[in-house]
């Protein structure tokens, strides 16, 4: 019973840490239609802003978390202006190509910058070890990343549901050429989605370091369970993508625990075939296209 | 009477939007049958029911009395049904010689063939060199079709139609976009389909449909409204209201 | 009637070799006597373009993405290694085919799976095998050897005649011999009515299908083709190197097999080979400017090659040869259209 609560645990911790890392890529993909294999390297940029602030300047780790949100999201609007909008109206095989380019370009500078081994990032005495919650032991590093995520879920979900931002943004989703027409500033919501998504990336990554470990494959190694997260939970909403990830999280940290041999198979089985039964998702609508 | 082509009860929705509605029709074995109707009467659908590229909520469709409702497009090809297209569907870079040779070798079953260059065999090509004649396209089968007159794709149109050496024809909108000037030759091919194959034409058109056709059907709102031969059709009060305005005097 | 014999001969003028197409070959050949210090790079060469001619298979001409043909390729490999190791099949150009067939096999079942979807769920889809094959070697590490690798694979003489030889000489002839027989069939495949059925797929499916083409059909045969060719490079990956770890499977071994074809350019057979070369050579100039960090001129090549527009770039590479084919054509007299035939 411990273990299964534990597990659980765990894995909601993880699933929730995913969702964060890769809402910003269902919105690309729902809004622009735009394939972002890259994704996973401002996750990767979060991650090391927060590492350098943490260890080698010395500022508190909860003040480095918004750096690198905000570091990430900077990166993400420059990028979104300089090539990102340029591809929006390519074919998925150029998106990919270019960014499977990215990717590369990042790894590398990762690679070069701050070298090839894993980098930790000092977590603050008050996160470690476990408290005691109704006599289970719990981490309270993951017990602070389910409280975090799960605000900014909230938080999200406040955003797209009550603000005049958030129902722009779904009219953009639902028709993006309608959405223009409805003089909706597209590219402006573009610009400003792709940044937010990037900055929580970069807030998950740095989130995450402690978690998922942090070295310059990072944006490689997670690719696929950002694309999963994404496939199965579908790129219309963002309860989907939640789901999934809470799914993914646990299905993993459960696997690991009770079929170490199978290890990521059962996920990439799943992944597959959620693709062939369901191209638009698990929790997506099914596109009358 | 043979009958080579027969809807029965057709119904087909779009997301609660009822475009085809218990539509049964007869086709007879070596008929000229227009199918008109308005605009948005779900026309298109009809093509799109018949030929497979979308499956009916219910009823069957019966080509030369065997039921064809869940084949494959290419399938009901090979059965002897084929269709033309009312927009330019060709292949742009294919020359007119490789877009007939296509279908030709498709239907003597030489489609798959992976171990021979295409003008390898002499039967293919021998029905390549008749069907490229009777549409006056020997002359330009070596051209990129893209760089054609407009006439003449739509005469390759009606080419790719013949090479599979259909048993019916839909033809839809077959001169729609065609200048005047080229206009006679699209109008001799469609009159000078052989005898026993049996046409379907689609057609807005009502020049065109009161010359070529036999029997008329009118779709309206997804249903069939009036069954005939054309100067019963052209009397009908019921037609008349619906093409108010359209000009309906032939 | 003479028309249907101008047919033919028009037909069949389509599909056959021009001089660059010889000359290719000629300096292809030749490099052995040229090269002889180079035998390792042009080998790698030889493998990585096959490789990428079985993906142009799919992509040029079928209109299939793949984002990992690295499943196929690592198959291959694996079947190469463990024929070997286990001594099932001692002769390599046998084995060479028990691997294409192996690759094939699961090509034909995987077929069904990636035809159907649109160009994303194709990418994601092929991207999901190639890791999920990845994580079966790993699982299985008792046959594959896990990250270590095979061990011990030693390949015999070619036809029990030709040993395999410190310089890499047999290998590269032994692969130049396979890579050629392979684009002869590639080349005799694309000029077929099968070939000429699957350019018609990929520019309009439903199209295709109205003229008689059964498409899924055809889809699924060309992929299984195409992994045939991909299990074969990766067998004489093996071959040549007496290697085989799990990095044959790797996401970046799919990803840059696609930007080999982008360089070489999709649709036309010679794009895999030319590309292979110019990424090999690429590869070799990034790695001694930067030994380690070679990968980040690669993702540059990628982010321009895009940017700039693959199709405006091969126009730009083209013009001046165009514009002598141009010119050269003119001069020419035009062949009589009966002399082609037979």
């Amino acid at each position: 019973m411990t273990t299964l609560f534990t597990i659980l645990f765990d894995g909601v911790a993880y699933g929730m840490l995913l969702f964060v890392l890769a809402c910003g890529l269902a919105v690309t993909l729902g809004l622009m239609n735009f394939v972002n294999l890259a994704h996973g390297a401002f996750a990767m940029a979060g991650g090391y802003v927060c590492a350098v602030l943490v260890n080698r300047s010395g500022v508190p780790f909860f003040a480095a978390l918004p750096a690198a949100f905000l570091a990430s999201a900077a990166i993400g609007l420059v990028a979104e202006r300089l090539l990102y909008r340029h591809l929006y109206r390519r074919s998925p095989l150029d998106q990919v190509l270019f960014t499977i380019g990215l990717v590369f370009m990042a790894v590398t500078v990762a690679d070069y910058l701050m070298g090839s081994s894993q980098t930790f990032i000092h977590i603050p005495d008050s996160l470690q070890g476990q408290i005691n919650v109704f006599g289970v032991g719990v981490g309270r590093y993951r017990l602070m990343i389910i409280v975090i995520c799960g605000l900014l879920t909230l938080a999200l979900q406040l955003i797209l549901m009550k603000t005049r931002f958030g129902s722009r943004l779904r009219a953009a989703v639902d028709d993006p050429r309608a959405a223009g027409g409805l003089g909706i500033n597209v590219p402006y919501v573009f610009a400003l989605t792709f940044a937010f998504g990037s900055g929580l990336a970069g807030l998950g990554g740095a989130l995450g370091a402690e978690i998922l470990g942090l070295d310059p494959y990072f944006p490689l190694k997670f690719m696929i369970y950002f694309l999963i997260v994404v496939t199965v939970g579908g790129a219309s909403t963002i309860t989907g993508p939640f789901l999934a990830a809470l799914l993914l999280g646990i299905a993993d940290v459960a696997g690991k625990y009770y079929v170490p041999k199978l290890g990521a198979f059962v996920i990439y089985t799943v992944m597959i075939v959620i693709l062939i039964w369901k191209p638009h998702g698990l929790f997506g609508r099914t596109a009358a296209r | 009477m043979s009958v080579a082509l027969e809807t029965r009860g057709l119904e087909k929705q779009f997301g609660g939007l009822e475009v085809t509605r218990d539509l049964s029709l007869r086709i007879a074995t070596g008929a000229r049958h227009a199918l008109i109707g308005p605009n948005g009467a779900g026309k298109t659908t009809v093509i799109n029911l018949l030929t497979g590229v979308l499956r009916p909520d219910a009823g069957t469709i019966l080509l030369e009395g065997a039921e064809i409702t869940s084949l494959p497009v290419h399938a009901r090809v090979l059965r002897g049904l084929s269709r033309t297209f009312q927009i330019n569907q060709l292949y742009a870079d294919l020359t007119p010689l490789e877009t007939v040779g296509l279908a030709v070798s498709e239907r003597l079953g030489h489609g798959g063939d992976w171990w021979r260059r295409l003008g390898a065999r002499a039967d293919v090509n021998r029905e390549i060199a008749e069907v490229l004649t009777r549409f006056h396209l020997l002359d330009v089968m070596n051209d990129a079709t893209a760089t054609l007159p407009y006439g003449k794709q739509r005469l390759l149109e009606i080419a790719l139609a013949i090479a599979a050496r259909p048993r019916v024809l839909l033809l839809d909108e077959p001169a729609a976009g065609v200048p005047e000037s080229e206009r006679h030759d699209i109008l001799a091919a469609v009159a000078g389909l052989p005898r026993d194959v049996t046409v379907l034409l689609i057609e807005h058109d009502m020049d065109l449909v009161f010359s070529f056709a036999d029997r008329l059907s009118v779709l309206v709102n997804g249903a069939l409204l009036v069954e005939g031969t054309p100067d019963e059709v052209a009397r009908d009060p019921r037609v008349r209201a619906v093409y108010l305005g359209e000009g309906l005097d032939a | 009637m003479n028309s249907d014999r101008i047919v033919g001969a028009l037909a069949l003028k389509r599909s056959r070799w021009g001089w660059g197409e010889t000359a290719f070959w000629l300096v292809a050949a030749a490099s052995i006597l040229l090269f002889s210090d180079r035998y390792l790079i042009l080998t790698e060469m030889a493998w990585l373009g096959l490789f990428a001619l079985s993906l142009d298979l799919i992509l040029g001409y079928a209109g299939i993405v793949s984002l990992g043909h690295a499943a196929f390729f690592g198959v291959g490999a694996y079947a190469a290694g463990l024929l070997a190791v286990h001594g099932i099949v001692r002769e390599p150009a046998l084995a060479l085919v028990a691997a294409g067939l192996a690759a094939m096999a699961l090509g034909f079942v995987t077929s069904f799976l990636v035809i159907r979807g649109a160009e994303l769920s194709q990418l994601m889809v092929t991207l999901g095998i190639a890791l999920l094959l990845r994580e079966l070697a790993n699982r299985f590490s008792d046959i594959t050897g896990g990250f270590d690798g095979l061990q011990g694979i030693v390949i015999d003489p070619v036809l029990g005649l030709f040993a395999f030889d410190l310089y890499g000489r047999t290998g590269f002839i032994y692969c130049l011999v396979v890579l050629f027989v392979l684009f002869l069939v590639a080349r005799m495949i694309v000029h077929s009515p099968f070939g000429l059925s699957l350019r018609a797929i990929r520019n309009n499916p439903l199209r295709a299908a109205a003229i008689g083409i059964p498409v899924n059909r055809r889809l699924v045969a060309i992929y299984a083709i195409s992994a045939f060719y991909a299990g074969v490079a990766g067998a004489l990956f093996t071959q040549t190197t007496a290697l085989a770890s799990l990095d044959v499977f790797s996401f970046e071994r799919s990803a840059d097999l696609l930007l080999v074809l982008v360089i070489g350019g999709a649709g036309y057979l010679y794009g895999g080979l030319v590309g292979a070369v110019i990424f090999r050579l690429l590869q070799d100039v990034f790695s001694s400017w930067t030994p380690q960090f070679w990968q980040f001129w690669i993702g540059l090549v990628l982010v321009l090659i895009v940017l700039v527009g693959r199709e405006r770039m091969y126009r730009g590479i083209l013009w001046l040869p165009r514009q002598l084919g141009a010119r050269l054509g003119k001069a020419k007299p035009a062949p009589s259209p009966g002399g082609g035939g037979a």
